[in-house]
């Protein structure tokens, strides 16, 4: 393991295995009465969110307090960052505090690794602007490997607006890394024009995927896209590449439906599909938790791990 | 004795002062428990077993990975022979106790396995190849602790090899070993290691 | 005034002669010239000499960002690169689009005395883009305007520009468009390619400069102005140049020395960390083709000049996420020794080629006389010496300039300027200021 978990593409596949090994083990944690372990006494995560996500935030505290690990919650609104205070003088006071790890969310692509320059701690990235957000993209492939088993030539189809998706860049190189097949679906216009050189699939038409899929992962498309002219209209996108009901039918008997949330029922999936035995989007919620407490543990429970790679 | 020879293991013991072989540790280790030492030991670790529990009423074997849940499945397996009775065993990961986390890059997660019935009232009898200075134990009850609240906590090992760090003595010893500190003691099994073994690496000769 | 005799330099890379120069001009050149009585010597031994540079893109930030730079300090980090003389962009703060402003700009470059600045005009008002400044009145004024520019800003509006070319030609003017498409470029980071796709910056697409360049180049030749397009950046913008010169139209271009080295997959990664700012500039960095079809185009005089866009930023302008950095890099220090390594190592361009680039064609685009002329006896005494075998690892703070923000930190760079005179009197000497 890398000492910050900043992309997907920091894992090899042996870490990646790793992580979802030992969330596996942890998952059992979840179960007891005592949901606690020792083992991050001592140790500070600073959970610093520049943008408002309470579900994401609300997951890595749990993970860490599972860990036993000490929580500091640092959010930007209506603290000296909205009032001015730059990202760097931020890291100041947080290498100051000596926090052993920060888990940032940030609005701007590449603001953990501006961060990393000036903390010591281990930088975890709980999504940063249009570029990545790795552990929802382990907590993915944890819950897929808990439907279908192991992942490798498993076909997953990630569908929506791959563009400005940070979930959908982490699913792409982990899911390569786990030696699974991906298959974006989108309007050409919510692709990257460059999208040729991933490691993926591309296609425009989600109903001839949908029967080859074991996997069917449906991105939030904001409706603010339309105004700039990424697609017309909500119902013709709905159309084109909503999952609905008919073409929950057009998959495999065994395959998933997954979303990484917030959903806009009726947008790109239908309520009855997200609330289907299909779906496995509650949970996701679940595994956020285990999947978290395994990259701090990874991160945070042994000695400290040099700069790059271990 | 002097031909012992080990195989490379899969994975090393997770006590304290254990180490992993290498080609030149085998010209000088000695094997000082061969298979049928270790099949004996065993066996009359099942029987002590027996009888300080009056016949296993309510025992609970749960081993330490990876060598400790071997020998848990083999003293269940004796159990059962002698008397009939069958014993859960599973297996309890002492990782995330460990008080030596941050000595070591953080470690790979062994199993825990906990029996349909769960730990509350049973007699808990951990069970783990070496003791050495106690702190997996140590670490062993904290998480026993964690789980439920078993009605006893027992102890089995193997080897029992000195230098305790903390009040802890085991219930059931396969052997005692007296060691020098410098020494490493090495457990072999079957199901991991492909034979049963265990041997004594003298400081200085590993590596 | 003292005169200085320079022995043993090498003219435009040629073998080694003396140059005397004395009352502002180059008195005489040759072999074996003597010192006349009180006359200075500079042993040139091994030193290449060129005309003084001319910089047609330079931003002096005063009056407005003094924390930046200012006139004072960004016109020694010029002499200290060789230059001459540097054309102050009109982005100021207020902008120089008055004549009032452009003559300020004019007075404080004469005070600092390190270089001549020649300040550039705003196409409009307030770089707004709406109405024409009063460009007649900066012409006539004592800064004696040629260039306007609306830099930072592209001149979007077709009618407003095609005004413009045609306006200056009254006064012999050139607009120097920066071309970027506005509505192809909102909120645009980096290249929009495969760096931009996996670094999920926002796309700064090549044809938003491309589309701008055809249709000026188009505008030039409707009503027969002069063209100039500032930091050309893509292989496409050189193809639509060329073909506009392979139709006689008067159409000039520059490149800058980074666009002619760096590439934009150092924003993905470099030593300097992933997502460092130090590599944010506008255009942006483009890839390794566009920056051959560059060095190619400026060797064979697709490209007419090297200018240096240096762009001076506060440190906690650029100490910062990459989307709330600011764009641009200072240059003028480093602008020969990349142009160098970019040009002469690679036998692209020989010295005599780039002092054409870098000191006779933007003296001519600027309609600046007494700068960019040959090493030869009547000649203004601008001129600099180069040692070309001096090789330098950049430090940012060992810049003149008041800013840090060089892309080059830590990078071995050839040749080094050792001595610069403006008409005469040494600014530089011994590569310090005089």
């Amino acid at each position: 393991m890398k000492r910050h978990l900043i992309s997907a593409a920091d894992l090899s596949r042996d870490d990646a295995l790793l992580i979802l090994d030992t969330a596996e083990e942890l998952a059992q944690v979840s179960q007891r009465s005592i949901k606690k372990l020792p083992t991050l006494r001592g140790r500070t995560v600073v959970n610093l969110f520049f943008e408002d996500s309470t579900r994401t935030r609300i997951s890595f505290e749990a993970a860490a307090k599972r860990l036993s690990a000490d929580v500091i919650n640092f959010s930007a609104k209506g603290s000296s960052v909205s009032k001015g205070e730059s990202l760097k003088d931020t890291a100041l006071t947080l290498q100051a505090m000596g926090a052993d790890a920060v888990v940032i969310r940030h609005g701007a692509s590449g603001a953990p690794h501006r961060l990393a320059e000036w903390v010591d701690g281990s930088i975890v990235n709980a999504g940063d602007g249009t570029h990545e957000h790795p552990t929802q993209a382990l907590l993915d492939a944890f819950s897929m490997r808990r439907r279908l088993g192991p992942l490798d030539g498993r076909r997953v189809t990630i569908v929506g607006d791959v563009l400005h998706s940070r979930v959908a860049r982490s699913n792409v190189l982990l899911l390569a890394t786990l030696g699974a097949e991906v298959t974006l679906v989108a309007p050409p216009t919510l692709l990257p024009v460059s999208v040729g050189s991933w490691p993926c699939e591309i296609s425009y038409d989600l109903d001839a995927v949908l029967p080859k899929s074991d996997v069917v992962m449906m991105l939030r498309v904001q409706r603010e896209r339309m105004n700039a002219a990424f697609f017309p209209s909500a119902r013709e996108y709905s159309r084109r590449y909503g999952l609905d009901r008919d073409r929950l039918g057009r998959m495999p008997d065994h395959a998933v439906v997954m979303h990484p949330g917030p959903m806009n029922r009726g947008m790109e999936i239908a309520a009855e599909v997200a609330d289907s035995p299909r779906s496995t989007i509650v949970e996701q919620v679940t595994n956020g938790v285990t999947i978290r407490m395994a990259v701090l543990y990874l991160l945070l429970g042994g000695a400290e791990l040099e700069g790059g790679a271990q | 004795m002097s031909d012992a020879r080990p195989r490379p293991a899969t994975r090393g013991p997770s006590e304290p002062g254990s180490t992993t072989s290498s080609p030149s540790v085998a010209n000088v280790s000695r094997a000082v428990l061969e298979g049928p030492d270790i099949h004996r030991a065993l066996t009359r670790i099942a029987h002590e077993i027996l009888e300080r529990t009056k016949g296993a009423q309510d025992v609970v074997l749960l081993g330490i990975p990876t060598r400790g849940v071997t020998l848990a499945r083999r003293i269940g397996e004796r159990v059962a022979r002698f008397e009939g009775v069958q014993i859960p065993a599973g297996s309890i990961d002492i990782t995330m106790y460990r008080d030596d986390l941050r000595l070591r890059p953080a470690r790979p997660l062994g199993r825990t396995e906990l029996p349909p019935d769960g730990i509350d009232g049973k007699i808990v009898v951990l069970v783990d190849d070496v003791l050495f200075s106690g702190r997996t134990v140590r670490a062993a009850l904290d998480a026993l602790g964690d789980i439920g609240r078993p009605r006893a906590v027992q102890l089995a090992t193997l080897v029992d090899r000195g230098h305790r760090e903390l009040p802890i003595r085991a219930d059931y010893v396969g052997k005692n070993l007296p060691t020098a500190m410098s020494e490493k003691v090495k457990v072999f099994l079957a199901e991991t290691d492909g034979r049963d073994a265990v041997v004594l690496i003298k400081e200085g000769d590993a590596k | 005034m003292t005169a200085y005799l320079i022995k043993g330099a090498s003219i435009l890379g040629g073998d080694p002669a003396d140059l005397l120069l004395s009352g502002g001009v180059i008195a005489a050149v040759g072999v074996g010239l003597t010192a006349p009585a009180g006359a200075e010597t500079v042993d040139a031994e091994g030193l290449v000499a060129l005309p003084g540079l001319v910089d047609l893109h330079t931003h002096l930030r005063e009056p407005g960002r003094e924390d930046a730079e200012t006139v004072e300090t960004g016109t020694r980090a010029a002499a200290l690169g060789g230059f001459t003389a540097v054309h102050a962009m009109a982005n100021t703060s207020p902008v120089a689009d008055t004549a009032g402003v452009v003559e300020q700009v004019w007075r404080l470059g004469q005070e600092a005395g390190h270089c001549d600045v020649r300040p550039v005009g705003a196409v409009t008002v307030g770089l707004a883009g709406e109405r024409l400044a009063e460009l007649g009145a900066m012409a006539d004024s004592a800064a004696r305007v040629r260039v306007f520019s609306d830099d930072g800003k592209c001149v979007s509006d077709a009618v407003l520009m095609r005004r413009a070319l045609e306006y200056v030609k009254a006064f012999d003017g050139v607009i120097a468009q920066h071309a970027q498409e506005p509505r192809l470029t909102e909120d645009a980071q980096m290249n929009e390619g495969a760096v931009s796709g996996r670094l999920g910056l926002t796309g700064w697409p090549a044809v938003a400069e491309e589309a701008i360049i055809a249709r000026d180049c188009l505008l030039a030749a409707h009503v027969g102005s002069r063209l100039h397009v500032c930091h050309v950046s893509t292989a496409g913008s050189v193809e639509i140049i060329r073909w506009a010169k392979s139709k006689g139209w008067n159409v000039t271009a520059e490149v800058t020395p980074h666009h002619l080295l760096l590439t934009d997959d150092l924003v993905e990664a470099s030593s300097l960390g992933a997502y460092n700012p130090i590599f944010k500039v506008n255009p942006p960095l483009r890839t390794r083709e566009d920056v051959e079809a560059l060095r190619a185009a400026l060797a064979d005089g697709t490209i007419d000049v090297v200018a240096t866009d240096h762009a001076p930023h506060p440190v906690e302008d650029k100490e910062t996420e990459w989307g709330a950095a600011a764009m641009g890099m200072i240059g003028l220090e480093t602008a020969l020794p990349v142009v160098q390594l970019a040009m002469i190592e690679t036998g692209l361009l020989d010295w005599a080629g780039v002092a054409e680039r870098m000191s006779a064609t933007p003296a001519r685009i600027g309609r600046l006389s007494g700068h960019g002329a040959p090493l030869q006896s009547g000649s203004a005494a601008n001129l600099t010496l180069v040692d070309p075998a001096a090789r330098t690892v950049v430090d940012p703070r060992a810049s003149a300039s008041k800013s840090r923000n060089t892309p080059y930190e830590g990078l071995t760079l050839p040749g080094k300027v050792v001595a610069t005179f403006l008409r005469g009197r040494p600014t530089v000497l011994e590569g310090k200021l005089a």
